[in-house]
């Protein structure tokens, strides 16, 4: 990896992920002078103490004060820093969106917004805390590229890429420790450009973020118990979406599921569905994330499994996926579709 | 240093010349924000033709000073003076706020060069101005950044929080320019959401404050000069204006927040203007050294 810091899977199990992040952050900033840091009161929370030791010039701390942390990253982008701007996601997504929106992404400047805490990972703090609709928030923002990196080796690749790249960037990233997908960081990272984790034929498993794990050993059980072959693609980029991956999950397996800690408006499974439904091909197709409601209060895993997001869950929707027919296949076959109920149909088994 | 009588006159001259295509730029466009924009002229006026280093021939110069305006709604005086530098094209101001043109009722960085920013949802500007002071400590640059803020807009917190940080960070290179015109959409500021003790909020928040007359060219000429020098405290300067200064029947009225003039108020204002220039060049004339 270029500039010389990369990360081991086992540095990432024992570094929380946005530690990983405060480190590539520091790393950055030894390399070029015009990378600063910015944060509103969450220096701690947001892992970025590094930074501020080794270039405390280039630190600014702007107390409880969202708004004016972005309105003034932005300015220093006008003038040609890189400014990396940390907050909880919920914070960067809603309480500072009009800055995000006019300051950053309107005047199509360099800002990082980095957001910790995304989803449901600060589950015991309650709604006020959890970030589940920053996706469908961002996603909407013109100029901007929406990365939610699947673990630490992951986060590292997408703040680095983020500072090479020009323009508005946004990383959701989880608070506390993730479960480890990479074992290197050498698997070719690319902003936009999904990564099959696991190869597969009878169904797709798009996920982003914690679902990435969760997918992953999803699949090993579908292989295992129920003989069914399910690809998992990491979208760690959402926008903009790799819509090639997508369709060719569609062609060559028929069954797509989407995965995220977020609400199933306006997400990942919402991009998803915009470009299969676009493409004019058929598919069975299913979103997975919190209903749209606010979420209970609770332990990240616990309320991983309460949204059918874990491993467990994502079993049991693909499952019921399998079942369901649609129409194109029905009418390849010469069935007559209005004498069909869509859904019911068990014979997945012949498929692709 | 006072301003010197041909100076003086000369800048009145700009002044009076920005509001006439201001003005003229409205007719074309067939409405606009008149009022705020007639309060700024003298400041703008000020700026970019005295205290800020800007040369309309390089602004894309990194060593410029930066100059922000917060009260982006204001782009029907800030086209005409692009134009005036050079920046558009006169023939362009024809086409304000019509389809497909690169001027409209708020103007956008990245279609007008020389712009340091797109500004329009109010309160923004403060903390785009602060980004930008404290992005020359950091780079080592030694320009200056000019902040020109509506007093309504000071209604929205996060122009606090960036004047906090302001004095927090002892951003003295920000020299920051209340256009106190006392009037808002609603009604008088005062009606709407009480401002005063203005100049104490200010103060509280860390700020050395100025107040002048807003539409006296020596005097608020004198008051950038001395925020440029502050050491200690950043410096606010509370410019006293009057909405829709030289229009008699808009002066002072905050209904001519936003406005369109039929042939016979356009007839009155162009007269108002031409007298106004006159009364301004002839007190220029009066206590200029």
């Amino acid at each position: 990896m270029a500039g010389g810091l990369s990360f081991t899977a086992v540095e990432s199990t024992k570094l929380a992920t946005a530690e990983i992040y405060g480190k590539t952050l520091s790393a950055l900033g030894d390399e070029n002078p015009n990378v600063v840091a910015l944060t509103a009161d969450l220096a701690g929370s947001t892992k970025i103490g590094d930074f501020k030791e080794k270039h405390p010039d280039r630190f600014f701390n702007v107390g409880i004060a969202e708004q004016n942390m972005y309105g003034v990253a932005a300015g220093m982008a006008k003038c040609g820093l890189i400014p990396f701007a940390s907050s909880f996601s919920v914070f960067a997504s809603l309480r500072a969106l009009d800055q995000v929106h006019t300051d950053i992404c309107y005047q199509n400047v360099n800002v990082k917004i980095i957001g910790t805490h995304g989803g449901t990972s600060f589950g015991q703090a309650g709604s006020t805390h959890h970030a589940i609709e920053d996706f469908a928030v961002v996603r909407g923002l013109v100029n901007m590229t929406l990365i939610c990196p699947a673990d630490g080796i992951e986060t590292a690749l997408a703040v680095r890429a983020a500072a090479n790249t020009p323009g508005p960037f946004y990383i959701r990233i989880n608070r506390g420790f993730d479960n480890t997908v990479y074992s290197t960081s050498d698997y070719g990272f690319q902003v936009g450009k999904a990564v099959t984790m696991n190869e597969g034929n009878d169904v797709t498993i798009i996920a982003c973020g914690s679902c990435v794990y969760q997918s992953m050993q999803a699949a090993k059980i579908l292989e295992n118990d129920y003989n069914i072959s399910a690809r998992v693609l990491n979208m760690h980029t959402i926008k903009p979406l790799d819509k090639e991956a997508v369709l060719k999950a569609v062609d060559e397996t028929r069954r797509v599921v989407t995965a995220e800690d977020h609400t199933i408006i306006g997400g990942l499974g919402s991009a998803v569905a915009e470009t299969i439904v676009e493409s004019g091909k058929g598919c069975a197709f299913k979103r997975l994330g919190i209903p749209d409601k606010f979420s209970a209060i609770g332990l990240h895993e616990d309320l991983l499994a309460m949204h059918e997001i874990d491993a467990a869950g994502i079993v049991k929707n693909v499952l019921e996926l399998m079942k369901a027919d649609f129409e194109a296949e029905a009418v390849k076959k010469g069935l007559d579709i209005t004498k069909l109920n869509f859904g019911t149909a068990e014979d997945w088994t012949d498929e692709v | 240093m006072p301003l010197t009588k041909k100076e003086w006159v000369e800048l009145e001259n700009k002044a009076a010349d920005l509001r006439d295509l201001c003005l003229q730029t409205v007719i074309w466009a067939g409405s606009g924000h008149v009022g705020g924009s007639m309060s700024s002229a003298d400041i703008l006026t000020l700026l970019y033709y005295k205290h800020a280093n800007f040369d309309p021939k390089k602004p894309e110069d990194p060593d410029r000073d930066r100059i922000v305006v917060s009260k982006g709604h204001i782009g029907v005086i800030l086209a005409p003076l692009f134009a005036q530098l050079g920046l558009v094209e006169h023939e362009q101001l024809k086409t304000f706020n019509l389809t497909g043109s690169k001027l409209g009722i708020h103007l956008d960085c990245n279609k007008v060069r020389g712009l340091d920013s797109s500004t329009g949802s109010l309160g923004h500007g403060s903390a785009l101005a602060l980004g930008m002071a404290l992005a020359a400590r950091v780079k080592g640059q030694k320009y200056k950044t000019f902040l020109i803020l509506g007093d309504g807009e000071c209604d929205e917190g996060s122009v606090w929080e960036a004047a906090m940080a302001t004095a927090h960070f002892k951003a003295t290179d920000l020299i920051t320019i209340v256009d106190r015109n006392h009037c808002m959409i609603d009604g008088n500021t005062e009606d709407v959401m009480r401002l005063e003790p203005f100049e104490d909020k200010w103060k509280a928040f860390g700020f050395e404050t100025i107040v002048v007359d807003g539409h006296n060219m020596n005097q608020l000429s004198d008051a950038i000069e001395k925020a440029k020098k502050a050491k200690d405290k950043p410096v606010c300067i509370i410019a006293d204006t009057v909405k829709g200064c030289g229009i008699s029947f808009a002066a002072g009225n905050y209904k001519w927040h936003y406005g369109a003039f039929d042939a016979a108020k356009e007839q009155t204002a162009r007269e108002d203007l031409k007298k106004y220039r006159a009364e301004r060049i002839a007190r220029a004339e009066k206590e200029g050294i």
